[in-house]
């Protein structure tokens, strides 16, 4: 059981005009590519921790008030180079930290981050991004309490994906990046490259490793109990 | 990002307070270059429209803070620099540009944002070849944008920094810490000084003569019939 901490640290300089002293709530990031039972997992640990009288909050890629229509629009259009892009989700992220995130925290929510920075710098390194250059754009986002990522092999992503929407996301399968003109195969390749930089950040940045290969109740019992090391169980 | 590569183009930015009479050089400097006949394009600092809907969102609902509005100018050049002034540069034109990442090391420092880190947040960007900076005093840029245009935008007067009950007074405030900012970056960022006091013809003929020295511009001329 780790000692609860009062006052959160950020990955580099701190906000300028953000105080952030007094976060006594949890930030807890789940990463996983589509269709690794990322967003199923978060439904069910909001629900059993409401259960248990916590509140909490979701944040998640694309979700900011500032500019997700803006960057929605703007993928549809596919007219975005590397850079353009990177820090229209470094926006995006930024917005809900400020604006979502710290709040929450302050109020003593339990943040759930449906991803957070690690897939951003993940999937900006496989495009070329200078990895100092993206870890130095991210330091701005809290250290979270608890980072999860639930690896998933490949051929069990595509059948899931395949379940869910009978096609493969363009920019989940990196077909920006001519890996192949296929897309199967694309998505193949683009996936094992994200995992790859997945397991470089996890001795870097500590997260724990999730087997998603399993099924939805045995991932969530896991998650459970790791959760449950952080948090302070409420006591009647 | 990389090592910085070279490029047969050129890019010439100029920098300075709003009211210090840089847009009307690097316009003269512009039409001067066409009417030799050289490959020239001139490209402004936050013209795009990715810009305004955030920050008119962003001052609707009191969300745009100094590290978002950082990052939204920042996306709205990478933007610029990755569909035009990069490609241009490699296709060898002069790229003259009304405020470059200076403007946001300025303002953006100005507002609290790190300084190494805005820094590295531009690291992308291509160095100007030459960098003019039009030093006016204070009080003189001051007068020239508080005569003619009293309506001032709510971000364009720091109005978010809380220094002032009103646009003009926190304008006035917020272009003096500016101004400082670009007199640090004189030395660092080897601007050359211009004398923005100075007629405009004056200052125009010595902004020609030290690009002429500087870049070999017959070799920018239009190949070719046109």
């Amino acid at each position: 059981m780790s000692t609860p901490r009062k006052s959160k640290r950020f990955f580099g300089t701190k906000l300028p005009g953000c105080d952030n002293t007094k976060l006594q709530g949890k930030l807890i990031a789940l990463e996983g590519a589509d269709g690794s039972g990322r967003s199923t997992q978060i439904e069910m640990l909001k629900a059993w921790l409401e259960n248990l009288g916590f509140a909490t909050a979701s944040v998640g890629l694309k979700r900011s008030t500032l500019v997700a229509e803006e960057l929605e629009a703007a993928q549809q259009g596919n007219i975005l180079s590397h850079t353009t892009r990177s820090l229209f989700y470094a926006t995006d992220f930024a917005d809900q930290l400020e604006n979502q995130i710290i709040p929450a925290l302050r109020a003593g929510f339990i943040v759930l981050a449906d991803r957070y920075i690690y897939t951003l710098m993940a999937r900006d390194i496989v495009r070329g991004a200078d990895r100092d250059w993206v870890k130095s754009l991210y330091s701005i986002a809290l250290v979270p309490d608890a980072v999860f990522y639930l690896r998933v092999s490949p051929q069990q992503l595509v059948e899931r994906n395949f379940k869910k929407n009978a096609t493969l996301n363009y920019w989940e399968s990196g077909m920006d990046i001519g890996l192949s003109r296929d897309l199967f195969e694309s998505f193949m390749k683009y996936q094992r490259l994200i995992q790859a930089e997945f397991r470089k950040m996890q001795t870097e940045y500590r997260f724990a490793v999730i087997n998603g290969n399993r099924s939805t109740r045995a991932i969530a019992g896991e998650l459970r109990a790791k959760v449950q090391s952080i948090i302070e169980m409420p006591v009647p | 990002m990389t090592e910085t590569p070279r490029y047969p183009g050129k890019l010439i930015a100029v920098e300075g307070l709003d009211g210090s009479g840089k847009s009307t050089q690097v316009y003269l400097l512009k039409r001067w270059m066409e009417m030799q006949g050289l490959k020239v394009f001139f490209t402004e600092w936050n013209s795009s429209a990715l810009v305004k809907d955030a920050t008119r969102k962003g001052k609707k609902r009191q969300l745009l803070t100094p590290t978002t509005f950082s990052l939204v100018h920042c996306t709205d050049f990478a933007d610029r620099f990755e569909r035009q002034i990069l490609p241009l540069l490699r296709a060898g034109y002069i790229v003259l540009a009304d405020r470059y990442m200076y403007t946001a090391f300025a303002r953006d420092g100005v507002r609290g944002c790190d300084s190494r880190w805005l820094r590295t947040l531009y690291s992308f960007a291509t160095v100007p070849d030459i960098t003019f900076f039009f030093d006016t005093p204070l009080a003189v840029s001051l007068e020239r944008i508080l005569g003619g245009r009293p309506s001032l935008k709510y971000f364009e007067a720091g109005m978010d920094l809380n220094l002032a009950d009103n646009e003009e007074d926190s304008f006035r405030i917020f272009q003096g810490k500016i101004y400082d900012e670009y007199k640090k970056m004189v030395p660092t960022e080897h601007f050359v000084v211009m004398n923005g006091m100075l007629p405009v013809e004056k200052q125009q003929a010595m902004v020609r003569k030290y690009v002429e020295q500087k870049i070999d511009l017959p070799a920018f001329r239009w190949r070719g019939k046109r």
